[in-house]
């Protein structure tokens, strides 16, 4: 019934509680005893380890946010000795410090074991040909994926990303039957696939794609031209990365991995604890995590939790499909991208921070424009000078960003302003 | 000799150029030449001016980022190969033109060409030693 284990899967509520419960307890007082920023915040909010005795007692504990992450960089929040650590992932680069996430062997085997449940709930099997063509490094991406197909036992082609003749043909030759990617190269490679007349030359069978937003209107589009089902899978490098959830074969929903992250949806703005159902700010409490245990971290992903049964029969609880940010973050390209990074490197680059950020999708592919307001400074009467200040300030952004915009420069004090206030985005996606 | 070119950003936008030739235009200041650098991504625009100081006070005003280039402006005969001799000049002087037009003027009834050099303190040295005459300023100017 393409369940990886069945026996956690498909636990009764009760059950399930039980155990989160029992981890909870476990991961506070570990979290506590290891990290000083846990004991200096739960000293603050004054409660002791011994008072999480439950589930019931999560929304007691403070919430956690990317900038703390940020200011204990790198080692912070690390709670077991460095030479536990086997393996470092990394979100892309954000204003000046990354995340850094820290994994023991027994942190990657629940990883490799929350991507496991994704491949089989996508029917994959032992004498499955997993294609992954995530990036591989220190985005999660690649590696995730990587690791679960070994667990299911699927004879496992890291492609990387990239180099879509390559992938084609690796795909024909081989035999690929699941396909592990973004949305958008899915799309990208459906449409080389059929322009190329290899439509019947490939043998896939699923796809899971996710780390960036995509509509039904686009799963239609690439189940039809790849002759596939394609599943959501999602995660985050600070819990852990693709796997924290994942789709079954209803396709309405992303079952967490609940056994080792426990989800609460909160009011972005109060921080209240908000009932089954409501619309909310989606949190994360690691229950199983050795060396980065977080607790209440704050995803800024705006979704719905629901319970109601599942025809997969999980009883996993299930995520609705990410209906924004409860901060100003981009996710272009599957790249999450902050405003106040542009604004960095303008002032790094000697350029006033004038700039608004322009995404569209078009073809199912992320435009990245960027507009920058040209200065005296900037300008010169000859096109190579200028050309070569916009591909400096094109390779600055890039290596802060981990994607490449395109820049173009326009008439100072021509960028929209609303009530003296510019306006920094501008995201013309429909999702 | 050497002369002030102006010279303006103009972002890649149906109406931007109208605009900056507007604003010359309603202070009655006049074009003597005009060239337009175009990129898939934005446009420089290069102009010489009766006026060249009010030209830049008028576009600084109106928030166009404008800078103020020395040019040379080589006076030549209007005829057939008269361009080719200049040029034949500064390439075995080693000296690289940057861009260059050209313009024939009404009055004096001679032909100009203007050139933007790294150096023009030299080209000037190398042109005047080959018996080219550079325009000076009054002579563009009126």
């Amino acid at each position: 019934m393409n369940r990886y284990q069945p026996e956690i899967e498909c636990a009764s509520e009760d059950r399930l509680r039980g155990l989160q419960s029992e981890r909870l307890v476990r991961t506070v007082k570990h979290a506590y005893d290891n990290v000083a920023f846990y004991r200096r915040k739960m000293d603050e909010h004054k409660v002791k380890p011994a008072d999480v005795k439950s589930m019931d007692d999560l929304p007691k504990l403070p919430f956690l946010c990317k900038d703390d992450l940020r200011d204990a960089y790198p080692y912070g929040f690390l709670a077991v000795p460095r030479s536990e650590v086997v393996r470092i992932q990394s979100t892309s680069g954000t204003t000046g410090k990354r995340v850094v996430a820290f994994y023991t062997q027994q942190d990657i085997d629940v990883w490799d074991e929350c991507c496991a449940r994704a491949i089989v709930a996508a029917g994959g099997g032992k004498d499955d040909v997993v294609h992954v063509c995530y990036g591989y490094g220190l985005f999660t991406g690649g590696p995730g994926l990587n690791g679960g197909s070994h667990k299911v036992g699927s004879m496992t082609l890291p492609m990387s990303s990239g180099n879509t003749e390559r992938q084609i043909q690796f795909m024909c030759d081989l035999g690929s039957t699941i396909l592990c990617c973004t949305p958008s190269y899915a799309a990208f490679l459906a449409e080389a696939i059929l322009e190329q007349g290899m439509a019947d030359r490939i043998s896939l069978k699923a796809g899971i794609f996710g780390a960036e937003a995509w509509s039904e209107e686009m799963r239609r589009d690439i189940e039809d031209k790849l002759r596939i089902k394609a599943y959501d899978i999602y995660g985050l490098t600070e819990i852990s990365g693709p796997g924290v959830s994942f789709e079954c074969s209803e396709q309405t929903g992303m079952h967490i991995n609940e056994d080792h992250f426990a989800a609460e949806i909160i009011d972005p703005a109060t921080g209240e604890t908000l009932p089954l159902g409501s619309k909310g700010e989606l949190v994360f409490s690691c229950l199983s995590k050795a060396a980065f245990p977080l607790l209440r971290y704050r995803t800024r992903d705006i979704c719905v939790l629901s319970r109601k049964a599942c025809s997969c029969g999980r009883t996993l609880v299930k995520m609705s499909k990410l209906m924004g940010r409860s901060d100003d973050m981009l996710i272009i390209r599957g790249v999450n991208v902050f405003p106040s990074q542009i604004e960095a490197v303008l002032l790094k680059c000697g350029l006033p921070p004038n700039y608004q950020i322009i995404v569209d999708r078009v073809k199912y592919t992320d435009t990245f424009d960027v507009q920058v307001e040209m200065t005296p400074e900037m300008f010169s009467d000859t096109v190579r000078q200028v050309a070569a200040r916009e591909s400096e300030l094109v390779s600055a952004l890039r290596s802060m960003l981990g994607i490449s915009p395109k820049v173009t420069l326009v008439t100072p004090r021509s960028i929209a302003r609303s009530e003296g206030k510019a306006v920094r985005v501008v995201d013309k996606r429909t999702i | 000799m050497i002369i002030d070119q102006i010279s303006v950003f103009v972002e890649n936008n149906p109406g931007r150029l109208a605009d900056i030739a507007g604003i010359l235009g309603k202070a009655g200041i006049d074009m003597r030449a005009m060239s337009i650098a175009d990129t898939a991504k934005f446009g420089i625009l290069r102009l010489i001016v009766d006026k060249p100081r009010e030209a830049l006070e008028l576009l600084r005003a109106a928030e166009c980022v404008v800078s103020v280039t020395p040019v040379l402006a080589v006076s030549i005969k209007d005829l057939p190969g008269s361009l080719a001799v200049v040029l034949r000049v500064l390439a075995e002087a080693g000296i690289n033109v940057e861009y260059g037009y050209a313009f024939v003027s009404r009055k004096q009834g001679n032909a100009y060409v203007v050139i933007r050099v790294e150096d023009n303190r030299r080209a000037v040295e190398c042109l005047a030693q080959n018996g080219i005459k550079v325009a000076d300023g009054k002579e563009i100017y009126e």
